[in-house]
Parts: C-alpha cells; structure tokens; sequence
C-alpha cells in the first residue's frame, strides 16, 4: 500500500495526464452526442499536450532566459547549470500542437454544423436513423 | 541551386497552397495553373534527387542551416527519393484529372478546393522527406487537416465521414505524439539519426518499447491497417472523386513508408525485428486484414466502395511484408507500395470518369459501359488485373515479391492471405467487366432499358481519359521495369544488416 501511495504522490503528474487522457477516450468512445464526442477529442489532445509540459519541468527551475551578460565575466557567473533552467524544447514543440488542437476543433465543430444542418440533430443514434430510413 | 531540392519540393506546394487561396478570391483561373506548376517543381525535385541519390548517395540537407541535432535535418535516400515521386506524379496526374470535376463545384469552393489539395501534398512529400520525428507529425496533421476538410466536401453523408475520419484520425496522430514524447525523454532528442545513434544503449528500456508500440499504433491508425480501418471504407466512397484519387492512393501509402522508415531508421532493426513475438502478431494481424478486406469487399455493393475495401486488404500486403523483417520483405513491400499508388490511382480514375458522365457509383450502374466508354474500360481492365496480379502489370511482380518473401520466412498464413486476396480480386473485376461487357446500358434518368441503338459512345472527356490511359500504360512500364526498382533503387536504401 505505502509504495502504491508513493507511486501515486511521487510522479503525480503522469497520472493527471493518463486520466484526463482516458476521460478524453470514454467521451470520444461512449458519448453519442457528436459535440461531447468532440470535446472528448479536445480533452485527449490536451492530455498529451500536458504529459509534454511535464516533462518539460524541473523542480527549482527557472525560466530559461540566461541572464549573465556575455559569459567573460567571473568564472562562477560563466557557468550555466541546465539543472536551473527549465527544459524549454518541450513547451515551445506544444505551442505547434496547441495550433494543431485548435485547428482540429475547428474543423471538427464545423463538420458538426454541417451534420446538424442537412440531419437537424446531433445525437448519433438519430442520424443513423436517418441514413438507413430508405 | 541542385542542392537546394530537399526544401524546394516541400517549398514550392507550401507557397503554392497560400497563393492558390487568395487567387481564389481574385481569379479563379489562376488556380490551377498554380497548382499544376507548384506539383511540376516538386516531380522534378524528387527526380532531380532521385538522380542525385543514385550517384552520389544519400542527402542531409539542414533546414535554415542549423546542424542536425538542433535543427531540423531533411535526409534523402533512394527509397526517399522514389516514393517523394511517386507522391508527387501521383498527385500531378490527379490534379489534370481532377480539373473538370473541380471547376464545376461551386465558384467559392474552387479556390479553397485546389488550395487544400495541394496542401495535402505538402503534407506528405514532407512526411517522406523529413528527418525530424516532430515534423513529421506536424506534417502529418497538415495533410490529415486538409484530408479532412477535402473529404467534407463531398456527397450529402461526407460530413459525418470526414468527422468519423477526424476522430480516428486524431486519435492516431496523438498516439503517435505520446510515443514521440516517451522517445524524448529517454533521449532528449527529435531527429532521426540521432535518435538511431542513442538509442541501442536504451533497447532494454520499457519506455522505447512503450514509445515503438504508440507509435507503430497511431500510424497504423492512419494507414487504416485493420482493425483500424474503419474510417476508410466511409471517407473514400463519399469523398468527391477528385479527392478520392488524391487520397486514396496515397495517404495509406505514406504513411507505411513512414512506418518502415522509422522501423528501419530510428529504432533499427536490430530492436524492430528482434521481438519475435510482437512481428508474429502483426503479420497475423496484416493476415486478417488482407482477408477482412477481401471479404468485406465482396459484399460491396458499390464500386468506389469496393475499391476502398480492397485498399485495406493492400495494406495488409504492405504491413505484413515489412514486418517479416526480412531484406525480400522489405523490398516487396516498398515495390508494391509504389505499385499500389500507381493502381489505386487508375482504378480510382475510371471510377471518377464514371461518375462524371453518369453519377451512380453502384455495380449495377456499370452496365453497358464497354460500349460507352470503351477507353475508360480498357483502363480500368488493366487497373483491374494489375490489382489481381496478372503479368506484365506491375501488380504481379511486387505481389511475387511478397510471395516469395513469405514463403522464405516460412509465414504460411501470409502466403495463403495473399494468394486468397489475389482470387477474390479476381472475382470482384470479373464481377464488373460482365456487368459493364454483357448486360444492356440502362438509362436512370428515364428508368426503363435503353433501345440498343442509345448505347452510342459518351466517353468522359479527354482530360480525364488521358490521365487515366497514362496511368494505364504506367502500370505496364512499371512492371516491366520493377526488376531495376527492385535491386537499383530501393536495395540501395535498405541498411545491410538485413536477413
């Protein structure tokens, strides 16, 4: 139990991350709303984008903005400590995913208000209904 | 200006698609011109690197001349340098066949249409070229978004298509996001190369075997490797046909080179085929999908969507070659993926001129049509046996490939999937060539059986009759040719370790 709990509380982040990912499946796989199904989709996307910004940080870590000028100052000052500075790749690449996210969101709501234009619903079950009525 | 290709034949579409929109709102004539010229560029490209591969060897080109590591590195090989032709041949040959059909939709959409298509190309000649894990998945979103939206803009039930397509394929990319993400932490690097060089000291880890399972996972999704195939069947037949022949014959088609490519260059296959268990498994999975398609095709009532079921059993060629692990696997595989875009595409055109002239899309619809389109027909006769495998289309010669591949590995379940897919794919052509040889033309629009005398010539119009013909003629060429493409193109980028 008390290493169950350590697992839990010691990368805590990782689970935040497969949860909102497996709440993110349930909506896509179970919802029959087409728009819950959506925002499932927008919740799984966000998870991954979350796992990537963890990844991403250290503890006592700053922004990776390197203040000392140059580096010809004393030697205590030339030396840069990664372990200071948070790991900046990992944000910057979610910053293009975040653009992919959205862009998916907005081509999936639109295809939403074509589908309830031409079936004046958004319910799954009733749209098939429709397809197979001859 | 030779050494500028790896950027060019990404460049000229990406620049192209931008113009093409607002050319759409100025004058729409411009359009495909625009397109026609950006996919020329990109053909010469890959040919002119092509050329250059097999003489000098492989390219590494450093975008915005950053060393590789820290940049992004676009690395060319012969295997590269082919399928980056074939992608962009396949998308030219389209793009002439597709100019009637798209310059009848509506006049807003026709900027917006040839914008997107060549978008998509972008998308895919930059998941080839590229040698950066990342890239590629920001590529592989730029074409699947504008997959998306091509495929929406089909018949009445596209729209809900294209938005089973989103969510599948949105759930691919992320896997394969994840695996990316999983394959960062342990090595702290996105490219290729370097990624190849890190990891052997990393093999034991579970994270890469986590990262190779999410990744192989979400490019199976968007290879529609069955049981992931579902959103195929209903994006293709509803997409509109120009569309079809974009997509069809080459999204699937990339992205199993994208799998081969990262078996082979990132994760080596010394790690892909060391784990006996999990290429059995997927061979036997690639068994049920060439049997699942075969069958599910058999029931198709409709003729673009037997087509699409037919692509998911050749996948399931594909998959299932590359992952005997062995050097006549690989090769077959990557020669029928260059043989499959080629057919695909001729037998998605003839569908396309079908349903210009006469909008059904159902088996029986065909009817008469060898007399109505006698050039038409005899394309699709020779897509049709291509697909089958009949000497000398080139389908024969990979389908041979992958024989031989599976007998030598001992994969008996393999060599019998095929050899079955073979003849139900001979059942379903022979099935249409006497609906459209022997039975009556029948009129829909007056619904009783036109008097024999109606069954005059209405062939579709040169613009996509020649395309198709050349396509034709291509799978011949092609087939007469693969023993060269075999051992001087794609030998030459396999890694030597192979059995």
């Amino acid at each position: 139990m008390d290493r169950f709990l350590e697992l839990l509380t010691s990368n805590y982040n990782y689970w935040v991350y497969i949860t909102l990912m497996m709440i993110g499946l349930w909506g896509m796989i179970a919802k029959r709303n087409l728009v819950k199904k959506i925002i499932g989709m927008s919740i799984f996307q966000t998870a991954i984008i979350l796992f990537y910004i963890s990844i991403g940080a250290k503890e006592g870590g700053t922004i990776p903005i390197i203040m000392e000028p140059g580096g010809h100052g004393s030697a205590a000052q030339a030396v840069v400590r990664a372990a200071d500075y948070i790991n900046p790749l990992p944000h910057v690449l979610m910053l293009t995913a975040i653009v992919v996210a959205v862009a998916t969101l907005g081509v999936a709501l639109s295809l939403a208000i074509k589908i309830y234009q031409r079936y004046g619903t958004l319910e799954e079950k009733d749209i098939l209904k429709q397809i197979n009525k001859p | 200006m030779s050494h500028q290709l790896p950027a060019l034949v990404v460049a000229a579409p990406l620049i192209a698609a931008l113009l093409i929109f607002m050319a759409g709102w100025v004058r729409r004539g411009l359009c495909f011109p625009l397109a026609g010229a950006a996919l020329v560029v990109s053909l010469l490209s890959a040919l002119g690197m092509l050329s250059q591969v097999l003489t000098q060897g492989p390219l590494h080109y450093r975008l915005g001349g950053w060393e590789a590591p820290w940049g992004i590195a676009y690395d060319v090989d012969a295997i590269n340098a082919l399928v980056l032709s074939v992608v962009a041949a396949v998308a030219l040959v389209n793009l002439v066949a597709a100019r009637v059909s798209l310059e009848a939709e509506p006049p807003h959409r026709v900027g917006a249409l040839y914008a997107l298509y060549v978008l998509s190309v972008t998308g895919m000649l930059g998941m080839v070229v590229t040698g950066d894990v990342f890239n590629l998945y920001v590529l592989l979103e730029i074409t699947s978004l504008s997959g998306y939206a091509l495929v929406s803009m089909g018949d009445d039930r596209a729209p809900l298509a294209a938005l089973n397509y989103v969510f599948l394929g949105t759930i691919g990319a992320s896997f394969y996001l994840l695996g990316v993400g999983f394959l960062y932490t342990v090595t702290g690097s996105l490219n290729m190369a370097d990624i190849a060089r890190l990891l052997p000291a990393l093999y034991g880890s579970k994270a890469v075997l986590a990262a190779f399972v999410m990744i192989m996972v979400g490019l199976w999704f968007k290879a529609a490797f069955f049981p992931l195939h579902s959103w195929l069947p209903g994006a293709y037949s509803f997409a509109p046909p120009a569309v079809a022949g974009l997509l069809a014959p080459l999204m699937t088609k990339v992205m199993i080179y994208v799998m081969i490519r990262l078996m082979l260059s990132v994760f080596t296959p010394a790690y892909s085929f060391a784990l006996a268990t999990l290429n059995q498994a997927v061979v036997w999975l690639a068994v049920l999908a060439i049997v699942a398609g075969a069958l599910l095709s058999l029931a198709a009532r409709d003729f673009r969507r037997m087509l699409t079921y037919i692509i998911v059993g050749e996948v399931g060629y594909m998959v299932g070659g590359a992952w005997l692990g062995t050097r006549l696997g690989l090769t077959g595989s990557l020669l029928h993926l260059v043989n499959d875009a080629a057919m695909t595409l001729c037998v998605f055109l003839a569908a396309a001129a079908f349903t210009y002239r006469y909008k059904g899309e159902s088996l029986h619809s065909l009817r008469g049509l060898f007399r109505r389109m006698p050039w038409t027909m005899g394309a699709l006769v020779i897509g049709g046996l291509s697909i089958v495998g009949v000497p000398p289309t080139c389908g024969f010669f990979s389908k041979w490939y992958l024989l031989s591949a599976g007998i030598q590995a001992g994969q008996w379940g393999y060599v019998a999937a095929l050899l079955f897919s073979s003849l139900v794919n001979l059942v379903l052509f022979f099935r249409v060539f006497e609906i459209a040889y022997f039975e009556p033309f029948h009129d829909h629009h007056h619904g009783e059986p036109a008097p024999s005398a109606a069954a005059v010539r209405n062939e579709a119009p040169a613009l996509i009759v020649l395309p198709l013909l050349f396509t034709a003629v291509g799978l011949i060429a092609l087939g007469l040719y693969s023993g060269e493409l075999a051992s001087g193109v794609i030998a030459l980028g396999l890694p030597t370790g192979l059995r």
